[in-house]
């Protein structure tokens, strides 16, 4: 149905989707994590803002889990590449989140202060951390991993991952962060309608989202004029199968524009990622209008990054002509179409099921409806 | 030239996380069916006590299922962060299953899980009832697609290598989804689990029998593990895993092992019902051997015979040999070199190129190998026996164990003598470990088994590995011991708390 030059681009955008599916509901769980000990102070208090997320945090994690099982299936060498390579901030984040499914299903089983103040500790730093390091990872993919291959297409590193963390990515794990944290506020905002609470809340997001603003055009900048892009000189036919050594690619300031360059509509992205965190510090009274506002920034925010990149998947700072791409690093085009048919097959009935979860729990979480009854967290 | 020292710090990671996932995983599996059945008895009988029965054993699950996700993440990170090469040469295969997994099964029964607790009120009873039959479905649908992954690790059919890509690449999506491998570990695993979640409530309902307390809903949990278990142990030992042994080398080499086969029997073999394996010598001492048993259980028929390990590493060092060509032939083309004879020869060698690869760990150089070499590689393609032979039979024994306490407790059922017989509920209650043990157990037999492969025959374990400093791994290891020792302890006082607190009524 599609030749195989498609189905690479075909998955490129899949790919995008579920990272965008993980931020739009993930994210609200994670920003929910990090804004917990800083919007909730009384246990009481906790434990709405705690329910307004728990039943279905976890479903909302299987967009990352889908997604770097998607990264295996499609772009293998970029799921092997990415993940060894980050080792430290893989692990990191891993531990994190091991905090989440154990913190909000343990917490309120038991009413010992310490017990809770703990996993509320556990739930924040699985809020943070991971947070923090996809940016940073997001970051790294924009300056470089210092990687090579050899000729068994193994990968090498060359030096320590620790040492190529930059100012500009820690940057983006600022930009991550705040953006998150803005998102989870849009989401408390919507579940919760204590007065109280609901203030701290509104004064988070408004927050959160400027701070998005500053760090995105901040991130944003640095990217045009200080940060090394790269565009492919020569690869061969985008349409067969290719090896990632044998290649050419030029390195130079500015060269991450050169898409926007070339198709001037996709300076639309980071306009949305602006105005649609304007939109989540202005709205606040609308609590869905201003969700749906930082729901567009994040997506404006992602592909930002992603129309940057274009077509590096993991650029490589050592040897350049490594750098794995949708045209070298992807699965076969027997693999890739099987993949699509699955995916168009199983993408909407998740999407209809889960929108059939958030209806039935629709409406405000308030703690009489949660203090002694089954189930809740 | 490989880092020995790092590889083997993956494997124990990778083994120590992939058995703690295990400890979830079966629990998961079966108590989420058992949760279908009580709460289907409630929908039918309008009963409060089954809407009890599901509400409290849900409870247990949950606190269950909450690991089984925290373990499961890392088994998915593990694989690029550990082991990249593995990821690279095989992705376009094992990803498929993987990600069909998160797609078809772990959204569904992460959508639902949180629903089954907070939607009582929200739902009607049939609603209800779907939502806890979907997070069931999702579980075990879970464990098929990654069995699928898993048995093409065993028996790696419907792929072929590219020497273009330098990897192999899916030709069959049928096979890889039909592979008789993962058919037979899947109905052996599942059932499995549903042994092990009939277990956790008979033991757990025989403790309450022996307190007299919640006995109306004790004996009715009883009731329900007992039957259901029954039927799940049977199906675990009759659908035994070894049906799937008898197909590819590496999978005969596995069963050799477990019986510590070193002759080829004339057939049908006789079982070793114990016995001292000695791997140097290739004999085993003191040996209790019952005639005709093994051959029938193995092959199904009394002609077929199980081949011995001396027979196997033969064809194994012939194997060998035959696949240094292909090496060779791919030297050359990685250089650029994409001659039409060159390609010939790849091909001619192909199927056992993997098998040349074991020489890479005693030379660099697979063409100048020297006997001793490749006689030590072909020594080396076989599993250690002692191991696979003790685990192996631990684990029937624990299935004939639980075999007869689900025998016993259903007689009693049936006789309406529930909680009459007071060395039965001890019996129930001091078997509640048995299950995790014969299930970690299989585990270890199946995986430790498939050594020295990843991918068998494919893709040996030594050059799967990412390349990594031994520090990082070290580190890592660490991390997750400490983490996963203080999550289930965290988990084990919750479950003793509520299994002791009980239901609310009743």
């Amino acid at each position: 149905m599609f030749d195989y030059e498609t189905l690479k681009v075909i998955w490129w955008l899949l790919i995008g989707i579920l990272l965008i599916g993980f931020a739009l509901t993930g994210g609200f769980d994670l920003g929910v994590g990090t804004l917990l000990r800083l919007v909730a102070r009384t246990d009481d208090e906790r434990r709405v803002v705690v329910n307004s997320v728990a039943p279905t945090w976890d479903g909302n994690q299987v967009w990352l889990i889908l997604g770097a099982g998607a990264v295996f299936a499609a772009f293998p060498m970029v799921y092997a590449g990415s993940f060894s390579v980050l080792y430290p901030a893989m692990i990191a984040v891993l531990f994190s989140l091991f905090f989440r499914p154990v913190g909000f299903e343990y917490r309120s089983k038991i009413g010992d202060p310490r017990w809770r103040g703990f996993w509320d500790w556990g739930l924040t730093v699985g809020g943070v951390l991971p947070a923090v390091v996809f940016g940073v990872a997001f970051g790294l993919m924009l300056t470089g991993i210092p990687y090579h291959f050899d000729s068994d297409l193994r990968i090498v590193m060359d030096g320590n991952i620790l040492d190529t963390i930059s100012a500009f990515s820690v940057l983006a794990g600022l930009v991550s962060l705040a953006m998150l944290m803005m998102h989870g506020a849009a989401f408390l905002n919507c579940k919760i309608d204590d007065p109280i609470l609901r203030e701290r809340i509104r004064k988070s997001q408004r927050l959160a989202a400027l701070a998005t603003i500053i760090l995105f055009v901040g991130a944003g900048a640095w990217i045009a004029l200080g940060v090394q892009g790269m565009q492919v000189a020569d690869i061969g036919n985008v349409n067969g199968a290719l090896n990632p050594i044998h290649k050419h690619v030029t390195v130079a300031g500015g060269n991450w524009l050169h898409n926007y360059q070339t198709y001037p509509l996709m300076w639309i992205a980071p306009l949305v990622g602006i105005v649609g965190a304007a939109g989540a510090i202005m709205l606040t009274a609308m609590p869905v209008t201003a969700l749906i506002s930082s729901g567009l920034s994040l997506v404006g925010i992602i592909l930002t990054a992603g129309f940057a990149l274009f077509p590096f998947l993991l650029p490589s700072s050592s040897v350049p002509a490594h750098s794995l791409t949708i045209w070298d690093g992807s699965s076969s085009e027997h693999t890739l179409a099987l993949m699509l048919g699955a995916a168009a097959i199983f993408v909407p009935i998740i999407l209809v099921y889960t929108t059939w979860v958030y209806r039935v729990l629709r409406g405000p979480v308030r703690i009489e409806d949660i203090r002694d009854e089954y189930g809740s967290y | 030239m490989h880092d020995m020292l790092f590889i083997d710090l993956s494997r124990l990671q990778f083994a120590f996380t992939a058995f703690f996932h295990f400890i979830f995983v079966p629990l998961t599996l079966g108590l989420s069916f058992l949760l279908v059945i009580m709460e289907t008895v409630y929908v039918i009988t309008k009963k409060e006590i089954y809407k009890q029965m599901t509400q409290f054993w849900g409870k247990l699950f949950g606190i269950n299922f909450a690991m089984g996700v925290a373990t499961g993440l890392t088994m998915e990170f593990q694989f690029g962060t550990n082991w990249a090469y593995y990821s690279h040469y095989v992705g376009d295969i094992f990803g498929v299953p993987l990600a069909i997994e998160g797609l078809m099964a772990f959204f569904l029964e992460s959508t639902f899980v949180g629903l089954f607790f907070v939607g009582w009120k929200r739902l009607t009873k049939y609603q209800h009832l779907l939502v806890t039959f979907l997070v069931a479905l999702g579980s075990n649908l879970s464990a098929l697609w990654i069995l699928i992954a898993n048995g093409w690790m065993q028996h790696p059919v419907g792929s072929a290598f590219n020497p273009e890509t330098m990897r192999m690449e899916l030709t069959s999506f049928s096979a890889l989804l039909f592979n008789p491998v993962a058919q037979s570990k899947f109905v052996h695993t599942v059932s499995a689990g549903y042994v092990t979640g009939s277990v956790f409530v008979l033991a757990i309902s025989a403790w309450y029998l022996l307190r007299d307390r919640h006995v109306e809903f004790a004996k009715r949990s009883f009731a329900v593990a007992a039957g259901f278990g029954l039927a799940a142990i049977l199906s675990t030992i009759v659908l035994g895993d070894e049906s799937g042994y008898t197909v590819g080398d590496v999978q005969k080499a596995k069963l050799a092992a477990i019986e510590a086969e070193w002759e080829t029997q004339t057939p049908p073999a006789a079982f070793t019902l114990f016995g001292l394996p000695d791997q140097k010598k290739m004999e085993t001492k003191a040996e209790i051997k019952v005639p005709y048993v093994l051959g029938i259980i193995a092959t199904r028929s009394l002609d077929e015979p199980v081949i011995g390990l001396k027979e196997i590493i033969a064809k194994n060092e012939q194997r060998i040999k035959n696949g240094i060509p292909a090496l060779e032939a791919l030297q050359k083309i990685k250089t650029g070199d994409n001659s039409p004879a060159l390609m010939q020869q790849l091909k001619a060698h192909e199927k056992d190129m993997g098998y040349a690869m074991l020489l890479l760990r005693y030379t660099k150089d697979v063409g100048q190998a020297t006997p001793e070499q490749i006689h030590k590689a072909a020594l080396g393609s076989v599993p250690g026996v002692a191991p696979m032979f003790f685990t192996f039979r631990l684990m029937v024994l624990s299935g004939f164990l639980l075999l007869l306490l689900f025998a016993a407790a259903a007689y009693n059922v049936w006789r309406e003598r529930i909680g009459q017989n007071r060395w039965l509920l001890r019996a129930a209650l001091f078997a509640l470990p048995l299950p995790w043990i014969a299930a970690d157990l299989g585990w270890f037999v199946a995986e430790y088994g498939r050594q020295p492969w990843t991918i068998s025959g494919v893709l040996p374990t030594f050059l799967s590995a990412s390349t990594l400093n031994t520090d990082s791994v070290a580190a890592s290891l660490t991390g997750f011991i400490v983490f996963y020792v203080a999550l289930t302890a965290a988990e084990m006082y919750l479950m003793v708390r509520f299994a002791r607190k009980g239901p609310d009524l009743y």
